[in-house]
This record gives structure tokens, sequence and C-alpha cells, in this order.
């Protein structure tokens, strides 16, 4: 088996993930795509595990690894999910977005110009 | 000698030390009526002392000095023949050395004697005429602080070490002017004082580049030595005249001596009258030898506006202060046609023949002030009987002032008008033209103030509360003890000191002015015998509200300077608000303009931020691979 | 020795069949316009995968495959499709706009890995050994060498599961 072809399979996967996570707007979606990614790592993990011949078996007990913490990354983003559901009604990613500085919050001059200040305390002597 | 000298011009500096931090201390820190007053009279004896120690002192360098084998055409020079120099250190400065050091000789024993007697007095007068003052043992300690720097500059051997006694007499001038600062009036004199002064004083200070420069040194004796080219000198004496015209209140720099009588009355008496304004004269008569014609000319034309327009102005005040100060701006132009004239002989013996008549006058008009409760002639008369010594003393002087013979103005004005006639200057017709018409008018306004003040009808009313800048009202006949005695000291040279000229007197020129005078006294008697009620200065006609006005130069210097300066102001301060302000704003709006193209891509959308962050690591790989 | 690239032996023809399938299945999820849809083709994306594993001999990772993402994570995602209330059926506005920007940025990625891989591995070549990946093997390093992130793995699945049931349940609350 030549490595080459899992090893491009594994690449096509991962930016099918990155395209599905930057792309999809239902926060659901993203999170399968985020699996599909971690899908390719596992493929490479494994297919470099059977090249190397590696005698403790490290690549295909970290896929072991990666699964377990996929299932619980999945369980926890998924209550997240649920939970901005409730509060929002809306798991849609571009209408979520708590991060935007709003535009009237900045006041672009400081303050009032200090020098009339200035002036009036140079008064007619 | 020379320690002596130090002495001199420490003592009253240790004085004003003493008089500033040590008057309240310990314990009475707190202004109680109880602490104050032990604090005045602390402060009084540390000033007193230290006046009476550097008297003493320069009396025994007087003695040290003096010698009959003198020789050469300077009076000083004749009696006080010693000298002596000494140099405390040289500081290096990496160009001109300034050597701190001082110089003793007959000009400035002589001038010495001057200051220390008018300060002593000024001290003891103090200590009665502000009597309860709260803020006497700063205000004492500054006149001891103004005795030491004019004392420094008499004494100085180098003319940048004259300078700092020259700035510190500015200083001095300033606080003391200021004392009753209370009133906005007062503090706009002193700093008007301050500022003009302080005009001149930029071109003396240029003036004593110019000559050190030239010199390559900065001592006095050094630079007279050098044979310098005319035009450096012409040039620097030039700028040196500022500073003579500043300090002396000469023509043009003179409004604010006027002003400058807002301050207590010995102040006037100290800084005004007796000796700061006599510095300008003094520094002319101690650098003589470097003044080329040309410079005298100017200083011969200005001396001969000043002493006939400030007499003229002096004749139409009705503010006994003012007249003093306006006559002596006059007298001080005197000594400047003296100086121009050739003769810094006749200058410095005038000089102190009216720093003594001068300092009476004023002491004796803080007394009439004192009884009366205000500065005005028209609030005074009829004083003859209520204030017998006050009347005689100041009777000496106005007679000096008007150069009535034997008093010392009659024989210290001959001199100068001896020496303008005998002179070969250019405008020795100018000179001596306005100097005999300014002889008359002297007569006339001095006689005026004597009349208003002291005869006629008494009107005194006691005023319920004095204002600031006017001392308070004394119930007694005389005034107290402490200013009586000073007058009385000052009497005496006033009215004798002249005879050391008698020698070189010229009878039949002095009869010329005499005779002016008493014309002008005698024709302002006639007005007021016909008249007692009404101001003889009437005599003006239309020219009594110019005069009064002292030409209103005033209001041409307020409008053809000070106007434009402050508008510049304005302007300074528009372009600062909205020029460079504005830029600094304008930036700062430029750049969060421009920060909002950037803000477009913080939209909050996770994902947009999702896809920069990979792409960045995208293009860092792609270079990684590229060039790695 | 290595045998060339072209043509492939028979386990690789199987293999690139089962990648085929897998990589057009991912394709769907991440372009189909119907959620439940992406679910399932994700389970076939998923379930090839596990072939994919059976071919390169590690038979104890694909039947954990099937079990725990086919048959948990999906299920998983299911209900939060459900309860999300997401609506079944076709949607137009499943891809946000930044749907260009993705696939550039996708493509680039593309490009850049299977460039870097082939490049790398363009002669890499291993012999397919039965047995290697079986469930005894496998076992006996992971309760072996690496029995300690297995123990540090059990308590982060844990503190998933005690997240997860504090996070969704509603009743409660922070501390105030």
């Amino acid at each position: 088996m030549h490595v080459v072809y899992p090893a491009v399979v594994a690449a096509l996967l991962f930016s099918i993930g990155v395209y599905g996570v930057l792309a999809r707007r239902n926060t659901i979606l993203v999170l399968m795509s985020v699996e599909l990614m971690l899908n390719a790592v596992n493929l490479n993990l494994v297919t470099f595990d059977v090249w190397l011949r590696d005698q403790l078996h490290g690549g295909q007990v970290l896929t072991l690894f990666v699964i377990v913490i996929a299932a619980a990354e999945v369980g926890i983003g998924l209550a997240i999910v649920l939970a901005v559901f409730r509060n929002r009604q809306s798991i849609d990613l571009d209408r979520l977005r708590d991060l935007f500085e709003p535009p009237n919050s900045s006041d672009p001059d400081g303050s009032q110009p200090a020098a009339t200040k200035v002036t009036t305390g140079v008064g007619p002597e | 000698m020379i320690v002596a000298a130090a002495l001199i011009v420490l003592l009253p500096f240790a004085a004003a030390v003493a008089g500033l931090l040590g008057s309240r201390w310990p314990g009475g820190v707190s202004r109680t009526e109880e602490n104050n007053l032990r604090a005045n009279r602390r402060a009084a004896w540390f000033a007193v002392s230290a006046a009476v120690a550097a008297l003493a002192l320069t009396l025994w360098l007087a003695w040290q000095t003096s010698g009959s084998g003198g020789s050469g055409d300077l009076f000083w020079a004749e009696f006080l023949p010693g000298s002596a120099e000494g140099t405390l250190t040289v500081i290096g400065t990496g160009a001109i050395p300034i050597s701190v050091g001082l110089q003793v000789n007959g000009l400035s024993v002589l001038t010495a004697i001057l200051v220390t007697v008018v300060a002593l007095a000024v001290q003891v007068y103090s200590v009665g005429y502000l009597r309860g003052d709260s803020r006497f043992p700063s205000y004492s300690a500054f006149i001891s602080l103004f005795t030491s720097a004019m004392l420094l500059v008499v004494f100085a051997a180098d003319l940048l070490v004259l300078y700092v006694g020259w700035e510190i007499m500015g200083l001095c001038s300033y606080l003391l002017i200021g004392h009753w600062w209370e009133d906005r009036a007062n503090s706009r004199a002193a700093v008007k004082a301050f500022l003009v002064t302080r005009l001149g004083d930029v071109a003396f200070l240029f003036g004593i580049f110019t000559l050190g420069f030239a010199a390559g040194s900065f001592r006095i004796d050094d630079i007279i030595a050098a044979n310098l080219p005319t035009g450096t000198l012409i040039l620097a004496t030039m700028l040196l005249l500022g500073g003579v015209a500043g300090k002396s209140a000469q023509v043009p720099l003179h409004t604010w001596l006027p002003d400058a009588m807002a301050g207590p009355t010995p102040i006037s008496a100290l800084i005004h009258a007796a000796t700061m304004v006599a510095a300008g004269i003094f520094i002319v008569a101690r650098l003589f030898p470097l003044f080329p014609q040309p410079t005298l000319d100017v200083l011969g034309v200005l001396a001969a506006i000043g002493m006939l327009g400030a007499a003229l102005a002096a004749f139409a005040q009705d503010d006994l202060k003012r007249i003093l100060a306006y006559s002596t701006i006059s007298q001080l132009a005197y000594m400047a046609a003296a100086l121009a004239a050739g003769s810094p002989n006749a200058a410095i013996f005038h000089l102190t023949s009216h720093g003594a008549f001068k300092a009476l006058l004023f002491l004796c008009a803080g007394a009439v002030i004192h009884h009366v409760g205000s500065n005005l002639l028209s609030h005074m008369g009829g004083l003859r009987r209520a204030m017998p010594i006050t009347f005689w003393t100041m009777t000496i002087g106005f007679a000096a002032l008007m150069g009535l013979p034997p008093t010392s103005g009659f024989f210290s004005k001959d001199a100068v008008v001896l020496a303008i006639e005998h002179s070969t200057s250019p405008i020795r017709l100018l000179l001596y033209g306005s100097a005999l018409i300014t002889v008359g008018v002297t007569g006339a306004y001095a006689i005026r103030a004597w009349l208003r003040t002291f005869f006629g009808e008494e009107h005194v009313q006691a005023l319920a509360e004095p204002a600031p800048g006017t001392a308070h009202v004394f119930d007694g006949r005389e005034a107290p003890r402490t200013m009586v005695w000073p007058i009385s000291l000052l009497a005496i040279p006033a009215l004798l000191f002249g005879f050391i000229g008698v020698a070189d007197m010229d009878w039949p020129s002095a009869a010329i002015s005499l005779l002016v005078a008493l014309l002008g006294a005698g024709i302002v008697y006639t007005a007021w015998r016909s008249a007692p009620h009404a101001d003889p200065a009437r005599l003006l006609g239309p020219f009594r509200a110019p005069c009064e006005q002292a030409f209103y130069l005033d209001r041409a210097y307020a409008a053809l300077i000070a106007r434009p300066i402050l508008s510049l102001a304005r302007g300074v301060v528009r372009t600062d608000t909205h020029v460079v302000d504005g830029a600094v704003r304008g930036s700062a709006r430029l750049t969060i303009g421009l920060s909002s193209f950037a803000k477009l891509a913080q939209n909050g959308n996770a994902q947009l931020y999702v896809t920069g962050l990979l792409a960045g690591v995208l293009l860092i790989a792609v270079g990684a691979v590229m060039w790695g | 020795m290595t045998p060339a690239l072209w043509p492939p032996t028979a386990q690789e023809i199987v293999f690139l069949l089962l990648s085929v399938v897998a990589v057009g299945s991912a394709l769907l999820v991440v372009t189909t316009r119907q959620l439940v849809h992406a679910a399932l083709w994700l389970v076939a994306c998923f379930g090839a995968l596990a072939g994919c594993y059976l071919v390169l001999t590690a038979e104890f990772v694909a039947w954990v495959q099937v079990l725990i993402y086919v048959g948990a994570v999906v299920v998983l995602m299911l209900f939060g499709i459900m309860l999300t209330r997401a609506p079944i059926g076709r949607t137009a506005d499943l891809d946000s706009g930044n749907r260009v920007v993705a696939a550039l940025v996708a493509l680039a990625t593309a490009a850049v890995l299977v460039t870097v891989v082939i490049d790398g591995f363009r002669s890499a070549y291993t012999p397919l050994d039965p047995g290697t990946g079986s469930a005894k093997s496998l076992g006996g390093s992971i309760f072996r060498t690496w029995v300690l992130p297995f123990e540090a793995l059990s308590i982060l699945l844990l503190a998933a599961l005690i997240g997860a049931i504090v996070i969704s349940r509603t009743d409660i609350k922070g501390r105030e």
C-alpha cells in the first residue's frame, strides 16, 4: 500500500472539513465538519502507524483517544448549542454577533476641545 | 578692607535670611495678634541691627580710604583716594571667566554711605510706619535683601556680579511695590515696574556681553583699560543706556516710577527715590570712561526731555507721592544731563545730595500721609501746626529740591548747571535751556506742594477704615518717634552735605538759577495768595490735563505696544487652538476614520475571524514550504 | 523494494473505492441543503472510513469507529437537530454569506496539503500484514504503555459528561 493514497485522502477530507466549518451557517453542521477534520487526522494516524510498524501502536492508540475526545467534544458542543438555542431561539452563526463592537461606544474626540478653556484665560486685560 | 566690604554686602543679606526664616520660628507660626507683634519686633531687630552694622562698617571703610593725597578731577578721588580689590574666586566658564570679587574705591564708598544711611533711616522709619502689619517680617527682610543687592552693585568688581545685584534689586522692587497686593492696582503697578525695567535690563545684559566679549574680560577695570574700538563702545553703551533708562526711570522707560508709588512710602523713599533709581546714574559714572560722545548726546537729549516733562507733570499732580515721583524722574534727568555734559563729578554730587533730600521728602510725605490718611493734596492743608517737626524737615527737603541756599540741593544743582554750561557737548544749549526752565518749574511745583500741604485751612477728616495702599490713620499730633528720628537724621545731610562742594561754586551761575527758581516759586505764591483754596496748577491753563496725564505717554504705550502685543498673544492662542491643536485632533480623527475601514472586518462574525486565521496560517505554511 | 504507483494493487483499488465514497459523502455533508441528510451522509462517510481502516489492517480502530462515530456521535447530532427545531426538508439558508471565501481557503488548503503530501511521500510504501491492529495487540499496548493517558481520558470523559449535563439543564443556576 502506497502511503500517498491515504495521505491524500486525509488531506482532501480535512479541506472539506475546513470548507464546512467556514461556510456552514447552522452550528450543528459546523460541528459535523469538525468531526470530518478529526477523521482526516485519524486516517493519517492509522496510516503512519501502519507504515512505521510501531510496536507500541502509538498511532492507533492515539486514534482511539481522538475518537473518545471527539465524542466528549460533541457532547459538550451540543450542550452549548442547546443552551445558545434556548437563549437566542437561533443557532445561526452569523446571527451570534456579541463579539461585535457597537459603533457608538467609541468617542472619537475624547472630550470637548480643551482649547476653549485656554482662550478664556487670556481675556482683555 | 575688602573683608569689610564683603561684610557690608553680606550682613544685610544675612539679616534678610534671618528675617524671612527666623521671625516666626519657633512657635510663632500661627497668625495671632500676639505672635504677629513678636515676629514684627524680632524682624525689626534683625533688620535694624544689620543696617547699623553695615553703616558702621561703611564709615570705617570711608575712614580707611580717606586721605588728602588724592588727585585727579573727580571729587571723590580727592576725599577718598584709597582703593582695594579682592577676588573670592574665578569661575571658569570655558570662554571668559567670571571673577567673583569686590572693589572698594572712592565712588563706591561714597555711594555705599548714601545707601546705608538711607537704608538705616528707612528701616527705623518702617517700624513705626508699618506697625501692626502682619507681613512686616518679610517686608523688612526684603528691604535688607535690597540693601545687600544695592551694595553688591556698588562694590562689584565684575560686570556680571554687578548684574546679579542689579536683578535682585529689580526683584525686591517688585516685591515691595506689591506689598499691599490685596489691592489689584498695587500688584499691577508692581508687574508694570518689573516688566518695564526688565525691558531695559535685557538691553543692559547684552551691553555687558558686548563689552565683555570685546574686552575678553568682565572685570570692570580690565574693560576700562582695554582699548576698545569706538563702534563697539557705541553699541555697548547704547545697550547699557537701555538698562540705565529702565532702572533710573528715564524717558522713554520712566512710566513705571509714578505707578510704583503704590508701594509703602518708605519703599518709595528707599528704592524709588534715593538708591535703586540712582543705580543707573551710578553705573554710567562708574563706566564713564567707556562712554563715547554719541551715547552721551543721546543720554543728554533724553535727559533734556525727561527733566522738563517730568517737572511739568509733577506740577499738575494732586497725589503728593506722585509729585515726588515725577520730581525724582526730573532730578535723575538732571544727573543724566550732568553725565551727558561730561561731568560724572556733578552727577554723583547731585545723586548723593538728591538721595538725602528726596529720601527725606518721601519720609516726610509718609508721615503726612500717615497723619491724614490720604495721598491727595486736596485732603491736606494747614498741617504746619499739627506736625511741627515734619513741617520743618520737609521745608528743608523742599528747599533742597528747589535749590535754595544753604541746602545741599543748592550746591549740587549749581554744580550740574555749571557742568552743562562748561560742557563742549553739541547739545549744550538744549541742555542748558531745559535745565534752567526745569529749575523754574521745580521751584513752582515744590512751593505748590509745600503750600498746599502745610498752609491754608485744615481739612483733615479721619477715614474710618484705611484702604489698602494707604497707611493707618494716626490720631496723635505728630508722627511716632521711630518715624521722627529718621526724618531728623536725614535732614542733617540734606541741609549740610552741599558744603563739601562749596569750593567749586560759581556764584554768578548759581545766582541765575536761584533767581529762576525764585521766579517760579514767586509766581505760584502770588497765585496761591490771591486764591488760597484753588490749586495753583490752574496756571498751566489748557496744558493742565496733558501734564496731569504725563502727556498721555501711558495711553500711547498701551495703544502702541500693549494692545498689539495682547492681540498678538490672542492670535497665538488662536493659532494654538485651531492650527496646532487642530492638527492633533485632526490626526486623531483621521486615524479614527481610517480605522473604521479596518473595523469593517470586526463585524462579530466568528466564522469570518476563523477564515482570516486559517488564511493566515496557510500563507505562513506556503511561505515556510517555499522558502523554508 | 517499492512497487510502482500505477497500476495499483487489489488492496489499493479497494481502498481507493472506499475513499472515493468517503470523500464524496463528505462533500455532500458540507453541501447538502437538508440538515438531516447531512447527518446521514456523515454516517456514510464514517462507514467508508471504517472500511479504509479495515483495509489498512487496523481492525479494532475500524470497529470503534463504527461503534462510536456511526453509533453514538451521529445519533447525538440527530438529537441536536431535533432539539433545536431545525427545519426538516430543503432549506436555502444553510450556507452563510462566507461561502466563496470559505471555498477559496479550503481549496488553497487542499492544494497546499496535497502538494506537500505528494511531494513528501511519493516513494513511501508499506506491505500490509494482517493482524497487527487486532484487539489483542492494541489492548496490550493500551494497558501496558498507554495506561496513564487512558485513565486521564476517562476522567476527561467524566468531566465532559458532567459539563454537558450542567450546561444543558436549566434548573442549575450559576453561582451568584
